[in-house]
């Protein structure tokens, strides 16, 4: 069989699946005892697997067969998620990643995996290096409890308990086991859970309180539980209701306490029933979380984990190839064109339903071309995603602890924009996490959280997308910038001296500046801030740079909202018309012959207390019918280019107009000062000026 | 015997062209052309094609022919070739033949001041008719017009 026909759609799918696989892995992380996102997990890697089998990616199909089965022990229990399995599956998945893109590329998704392979099968095995089996022996021992069963705390129930030993309470570790002929083991429970809160709180159960009320547990379960009594006494109550088999109860101490705090999600076990951690009982000292508990609300408890296992929102889409859709457009702008030569002809005509009629399908294709232009638009999250595991591991590199917070992450750009700014992002969160967020020693000393923040913003403002990038880390002193800057002969000591902050963190993009002291594994790459700038740029886009020293940088990134529609000046030369892009000009003015200077045979300009080129359009573009040096008064356009400005000369100003940019064609990919061109209301097409190419 | 082939046939002056119909894309009749300044003195300009923007080359001055008053038998031939999408301004254009490969003869070396080099070959049709079938890859070959431009200036 031909398998070439699907081979795109097994690499876009291959993708989305490793996407989630990364995504589910790192919210795993965050929660790992969270077992409905292992499902998730293991569903993908089965659904590649058996993907990869049937279009013969053979190396691809036995990585992923190794994934699941580690994953597998993992979701029936038989083993416990910790650093070293999570560090080798991710690393399966890199593996995996770089096969799909050998398979892209037109490889055959061969690698060797030899080494990854050996170390899931020996997680399989149960051959697991863990530092963490020390103190969790420590801790077993602690509890004195014969069970091997653990129960992890995250930090706050960690902290609740603590500090009720503090205030004089017990704490006490639970162990129950109800008897194997008992019928109706949930109520057993329910009935165990309601004695207890007559006289303390339970703090955590495992499994969860809503697994054991779906009695998914086997025949025992655990629990942290707060109370003035005595253990013994506890345990005398316990054991006085009905179908109980054993109870155990021990008191612990601050000792015990923080032991089993630390190692939380560390150890294996083979805990009799364990099952999904959620939340503590709905009593649980402070709780905030009201979802759970133990009466109904199942529907809650069970859509919260699929929700936090990163499962895509059931928003129904199909994939369209990008050209079909620019082939719409172009049919769509042509009946754009055709509309307006309607309603001409019907305000010659004047005939009232005619006019009426024309009007209507005005207001229909004014909405379809809203619909096709939102087409094309992407939400940013398909950047951003691949972020939070990026941020992850070069935490990790570096050693560093850092939290990324992402909002507006369903912002919409156009496609175009989207596939190219997923660089400069990734070069700049790098930057933020290696030269901005300091060490967690730093941290410390500047009386900061150990865990720096990076927030990941997208929003809307007006015409353009904002993609902003802000670490509370150690800021940028402009005086380093300037010092650094001198030192490499980039300025002057006088020109440091007269500038300010603004024009001080501008030297950041120029080319080859660095402030790194040290250049690490992460950065320094020979790639700088500038080809950030320039790429930026080149997207018609704008990067600045707001820094608080000791506090902390923002790289704010300006973009247009879509690469194909920008928001025009129309210009006339003579019979030609041109449209100058309107992120461009300055401001538009009218300047008498007199004003004109010629310095060194250069036309200037004076402009708000600067001199100025001017050059004329016509002159450059050669217009047949039209030259504004006949002329007493000239129209000038001003654009700027950076920091430079120049005044071009028109004839007359048309209007400010939205055009669909479109390429002169294959065969004319580069006209000097052309940028494109683009079809005007009346059928005709009009070039579109680049202002970059008068400005050197 | 050679296979059939389906040539569309058009003027410039009083020579017959013949262009492969699987080139063409559609024959326009003349239609407004946006100049596009700072280019090939032979390329007229842009033209919007339904909503796509196309070159458009004058034939008769890519060939070093003194252009000629554009009239109602002016066509612009639009071909596809190497995905360059490129219209040909030609005199008229009113015909479609059917060619047997066998009848082209390999291009003489100058044929009606026309370079050789843009040339496949040349048909003989019946007694009097001359058929010169284009190269549209040398046509359209734009590292040569360089080197010319730059001759020339």
């Amino acid at each position: 069989m031909d398998m070439n026909q699907y081979l795109s759609m097994f690499i876009d799918e291959s993708n989305d699946h490793l996407q989630s696989l990364n995504e589910s892995m790192m919210g795993l992380e965050a929660n790992p005892e969270d077992l409905s996102i292992v499902q998730v997990i293991f569903r993908s890697a089965h659904t590649l697997k058996g993907m990869a089998a049937t279009m013969g990616f053979e190396d691809l199909a036995s990585l992923t067969h190794q994934m699941e089965n580690v994953l597998d022990l993992v979701r029936n229990n038989k083993l416990r998620m910790q650093d070293f399995i999570f560090d080798t599956l991710f690393k399966s998945i890199d593996a995996l990643e770089s096969m799909v893109e050998d398979i892209t590329g037109g490889g055959a998704g061969k690698a060797d995996v030899t080494a990854i392979v050996s170390s899931l099968q020996a997680i399989v095995r149960g051959e697991v290096p863990s530092a963490g089996n020390a103190s969790a022996e420590v801790t077993a021992a602690a509890s004195g409890n014969a069970s091997a069963a653990q129960v992890f705390l995250d930090e706050f129930q960690y902290s609740v308990l603590e500090q009720s030993l503090q205030e004089g309470h017990q704490v006490l570790y639970v162990d129950v086991a109800i008897r194997k002929d008992c019928q109706l083991k949930a109520v057993r429970a329910y009935m165990v859970f309601d004695l207890l809160e007559r006289s303390g709180e339970v703090v955590k159960s495992f499994p969860s309180v809503q697994d054991i009320e779906q009695e998914k547990f086997d025949y025992g379960f655990s629990l942290y539980y707060i109370t003035q009594k005595d253990a013994s006494e506890i345990q005398k109550m316990i054991l006085n209701l009905s179908e109980i088999e054993a109870v155990t109860a021990v008191a612990l101490d601050q000792e015990s306490l923080r032991q089993m705090g630390q190692d939380t999600a560390a150890a294996t076990a083979e805990a009799p029933a364990p099952a999904p951690v959620q939340e503590a009982a709905p009593a649980a000292a402070g709780n905030a979380s009201p979802a759970a508990s133990l009466h109904p609300k199942e529907e809650n408890g069970k859509a919260a984990p699929a929700r936090a296992g990163g499962a895509p929102s059931p928003s129904r889409t199909i994939r369209v190839d990008i050209e079909r859709l620019d082939v719409l457009m172009n049919l769509f702008s042509e009946l754009l064109i055709d509309r307006v030569r309607l309603e001409q002809l019907a305000s010659e005509v004047q005939n009232g339903d005619l006019t009426e009629t024309v009007e209507h399908m005005g207001r229909v294709s004014g909405d379809l071309q809203n619909i096709v232009m939102k087409l094309r638009m992407v939400p940013v999250d398909t950047v951003f995603n691949r972020f939070p595991r990026m941020i992850r591991d070069l935490a990790k590199s570096l050693d560093k602890k850092v939290d990324l917070i992402i909002t507006g992450a369903d912002t919409e750009l156009d496609r175009t924009v989207i596939d190219e700014i997923g660089d400069p992002l990734v070069h700049l969160l790098r930057n933020a996490v290696d030269h901005g967020i300091e060490s967690i020693a730093d941290r410390v000393a500047a009386g900061k959280p150990e865990t720096g923040t990076v927030q990941l913003r997208a929003f809307h403002s007006g015409n353009h997308v904002f993609i902003e990038i802000e670490e509370d880390g150690k800021g940028i002193y402009p005086k380093n910038v300037l010092a650094s800057a001198v030192k490499k002969g980039a300025i002057t000591q006088e020109q440091a001296n007269t500038m300010s902050d603004d024009e001080a963190y501008q030297l950041l993009f120029a080319p080859g500046f660095s402030t790194a002291e040290v250049i690490s594994d992460v950065s320094g790459r020979g790639v700088g801030l500038d080809v950030v700038k320039a790429k930026i740029s080149s997207l018609g886009g704008n990067v600045t740079i707001y820094s608080t020293p000791g506090k902390g940088t923002n790289f704010s990134v300006q973009l247009p909202l879509t690469l194909s529609i920008i928001a025009a000046m129309l210009v006339r030369l003579g019979s030609e018309k041109y449209a100058i892009p309107l992120s461009s000009i300055v401001e538009t003015g009218i300047v008498k012959q007199a004003q004109i200077r010629t310095i060194h045979g250069n036309r200037m300009l004076e402009f708000r207390g600067s001199h100025i080129p001017l050059v004329s359009l016509s002159k450059i573009f050669s217009v047949p019918d039209y030259d504004e040096s006949t002329e007493e008064e000239t129209e000038i356009v001003v654009v700027r280019k950076g920091e430079r400005l120049v005044a071009l000369a028109v004839q007359d100003f048309i209007g400010q107009n939205e055009i669909v940019i479109k390429n002169l064609g294959k065969y004319l990919p580069e006209v000097q000062g052309i940028s494109g061109a683009t079809i005007l209301g009346d059928g005709q097409v009009a070039l579109i000026i680049d202002p970059n190419a008068f400005i050197k | 015997m050679a296979e059939d082939i389906k040539v569309i046939v058009f003027k410039l002056g009083t020579e017959e062209y013949g262009i492969e119909v699987e080139k063409v894309q559609t024959i326009e009749r003349m239609m407004p052309i946006t100049r596009v300044p700072k280019t090939y003195s032979f390329i007229k300009g842009v033209i919007n094609l339904r909503g796509v923007v196309i070159p458009v080359i004058d034939l008769r001055g890519r060939f070093g022919i003194e252009e000629a008053e554009h009239t109602d038998q002016t066509r612009i031939i639009i071909v596809n070739v190497n995905e360059m999408e490129v219209g040909f301004i030609v005199d008229s254009a009113n015909d479609v033949i059917d060619l047997n490969r066998d009848i082209i003869d390999v291009p003489p070396d100058v044929v009606g001041g026309i370079k050789a080099k843009y040339l496949d070959g040349v048909a003989k049709i019946g007694d009097d008719r001359l058929l010169i079938m284009l190269n549209l890859s040398e046509v359209l070959n734009k590292s040569e017009i360089v080197q010319l431009e730059s001759l020339e200036g």
